[in-house]
């Protein structure tokens, strides 16, 4: 026989305080959690997807993909380096897409590439063909659709979809090396690049090989042209995901601690109320840790019961919200919440157990 | 557990003194007292008299300043804190004042959860549950929670948890306080009654006279001193 667990059953208003609270927690927890995620996969996924340890940029672009230019012969310096496998040239622009049916313009990164990213396919066989990425859903692109980009309104059709490859909240749209370089001299006149020259390379390292020391490598190799860092250096690099990233934490942190604070609260109060019924408890036999485990097992369960509930809410919540807004749930994120709201709850069940501790058997007796 | 030959409880110039700071007060003082293997014992006094404290000592509720306690053969006087709750699991029932059922549990889950702090067998543990109810009268009423059932039931539920674990000592806290003599005088009867029927030791803590009839032994306690026993 589980006390908690009857006394859960059979009074739940009891505990109706703490389980709102933590639902309406648990849902901004979901909530700030998916925002977080949907804004770093929404600015970071064009480069997590890409093939190779390492990234190389002109050591003059400071980690700019826009700004970086890498010329033929440098690329070439690049291949030859001791412990690269593999070289592929990358480009992008970032603009305005004229989606069919559409008054709101998409805003779009096109990308032209050598080597496929991850979950992307080859390059398309033909030059005016995108793969688009699945975000652009919501600004209503369909498969089929031709997209004008730029001021040129260059024309560019979808031909089937990748997902997470979004770059700064643009949306991806993958297509050949020609496509990019025709769109980049239409959109940007001034910008026109000289064929062979790239933005940035994707470099993979031969089996065994250390990328730091590749890296190194290749950044004496090409005389200082280049700046190589590794692909997890380059994410991090771009402007505003460390401060957005840490920014968010601390409110989830934040968060999680109000949690256990409001289980604290709660259980301290319960306690203060129960010391009576714990006095004969213990007069007829229970030991404090017996007592105490009532306790956390009843937090443990409020917290499972508000997750389960605060998620709900959570996805009632997201589902009101526009497409447009990068908020996305996962269930890795979910799985921290439950977790994080379970030994939060416990933590703060815990306060309880110097009270429980203290309460005197002798006091059933009056 | 289990009935024993010895005393059922043997105190031995037992003394309980509270200090605060400089200041002592003797709540217990040189007190001696056996009760017998199936004998009732009615301790009576005043408010303030002693007389909870010296039931607390013999129930292991509370540690004694001086003097020995022995319950059932076992000398209970130097247990810790933990020992002591074993010992009152396993020897000692309580019914208090108040009853003090568990409000959310019903009339058979208040006893079960004597045996669920000690981790018996759920299956016989039951079966005494069962038992201990249809004896009280209470079979029908077993699956009632205590806002169900009159004053009455409560009471003969309490008692029941006092026996869920076969004690070798019950002790009573003032039964009657709440109630009118006749309510009072039928809970009196009922409780010497299961007491009488299992052949175990009691100790009733009460202020009224008009109870101590129902014991074999009335004991009286003034500002902590205990008087000369006197048959009742």
């Amino acid at each position: 026989m589980k006390l908690a667990l009857l006394e859960l059953r059979r009074r739940p208003w009891r505990f109706a305080p703490a389980v709102i609270a933590l639902v309406l927690l648990t849902g901004l927890l979901l909530t700030l959690g998916g925002l977080l995620d949907g804004l770093y996969n929404g600015f970071t996924g064009a480069l997590r997807a890409q093939p190779g340890a390492l990234l190389t940029y002109a050591s003059d672009a400071n980690l700019s993909v826009v700004r970086s230019r890498i010329d033929a012969a440098t690329i070439a310096q690049v291949e030859r380096v001791p412990g690269v496998e593999q070289v592929g040239g990358l480009g992008t622009v970032l603009l305005g897409a004229e989606v069919p049916g559409q008054a709101t313009e998409a805003s779009v990164a096109l990308f032209g590439y050598q080597r496929a990213p991850g979950g992307v396919p080859a390059p398309p066989e033909h030059a005016g063909q995108v793969y688009a990425d699945t975000s652009l859903k919501a600004y209503g692109v369909k498969e089929g659709n031709t997209l004008l980009l730029g001021p040129q309104r260059y024309p560019v059709s979808v031909v089937g979809w990748v997902s997470d490859t979004d770059f700064l909240l643009q949306g991806g749209l993958w297509g050949t090396v020609e496509t990019w370089r025709e769109v980049l001299g239409s959109a940007r006149p001034d910008q026109v690049l000289a064929s062979g020259t790239f933005q940035v390379l994707t470099v993979s390292t031969t089996a065994g090989a250390d990328p730091a020391r590749v890296a190194a490598a290749i950044d004496a190799a090409t005389g200082g042209k280049t700046q190589t860092v590794t692909r997890s250096f380059a994410v991090d690099s771009l402007p505003g995901i460390t401060q957005q990233r840490s920014t968010f934490n601390a409110i989830i942190d934040t968060t999680f601690f109000v949690a256990a604070l409001v289980v604290a609260l709660f259980f301290v109060l319960l306690t203060i109320e129960r010391v009576g019924i714990y006095a004969v408890f213990k007069a007829i036999g229970a030991s404090s840790g017996q007592l105490f485990a009532q306790v956390v097992l009843q937090a443990v369960v409020i917290a499972v019961v508000s997750f389960m509930v605060g998620a709900l809410l959570a996805l009632a919540v997201g589902s009101l919200i526009p497409p447009q807004v990068p908020l996305q749930f996962s269930a890795s994120r979910a799985l921290q919440v439950a977790v994080g709201l379970v030994v939060m709850s416990t933590l703060g069940s815990a306060v309880s157990l110097r009270r429980v501790v203290r309460i005197d058997p002798a006091t059933a007796i009056s | 557990m289990g009935h024993h030959r010895e005393a059922a409880l043997k105190l031995d110039n037992v003394r309980k003194v509270y200090r605060s700071g400089d200041a002592e007060t003797v709540a217990v003082d040189r007190a001696s007292l056996e009760v017998g293997p199936a004998e009732i014992v009615a301790l009576v006094g005043p408010s303030g008299s002693g007389k909870t404290t010296l039931l607390s000592i013999s129930g292991g509720l509370l540690s004694p300043s001086g003097g020995r306690v022995v319950v059932a053969g076992d000398d209970i006087s130097g247990y810790d804190p933990k020992r002591l709750t074993r010992f009152r699991r396993e020897n000692v029932g309580f019914v208090f004042q108040s009853v003090n059922l568990v409000p959310f549990l019903t009339a058979r889950e208040n006893l079960l959860v004597v045996a669920d702090f000690s981790r018996r067998d759920k299956k016989k543990s039951k079966a005494r549950a069962d038992q201990l109810l249809a004896e009280l009268g209470l079979a029908e009423r077993a699956g009632n929670l205590p806002r169900q059932l009159s004053g009455g039931e409560r009471q003969r539920v309490a008692v029941g948890r006092a026996f869920m674990n076969q004690p070798d000592l019950v002790l009573i806290d003032e039964p009657t306080s709440a109630l009118d003599t006749k309510l009072g005088e039928q809970v009196m009867e009922l409780i010497v009654t299961e007491v009488r029927a299992r052949g175990t030791a009691a100790v009733i803590v009460t202020h009224d006279m008009r109870m101590t009839h129902f014991a074999d032994r009335t004991l009286t306690i003034v500002d902590g001193i205990l008087g000369d026993p006197a048959t009742s």
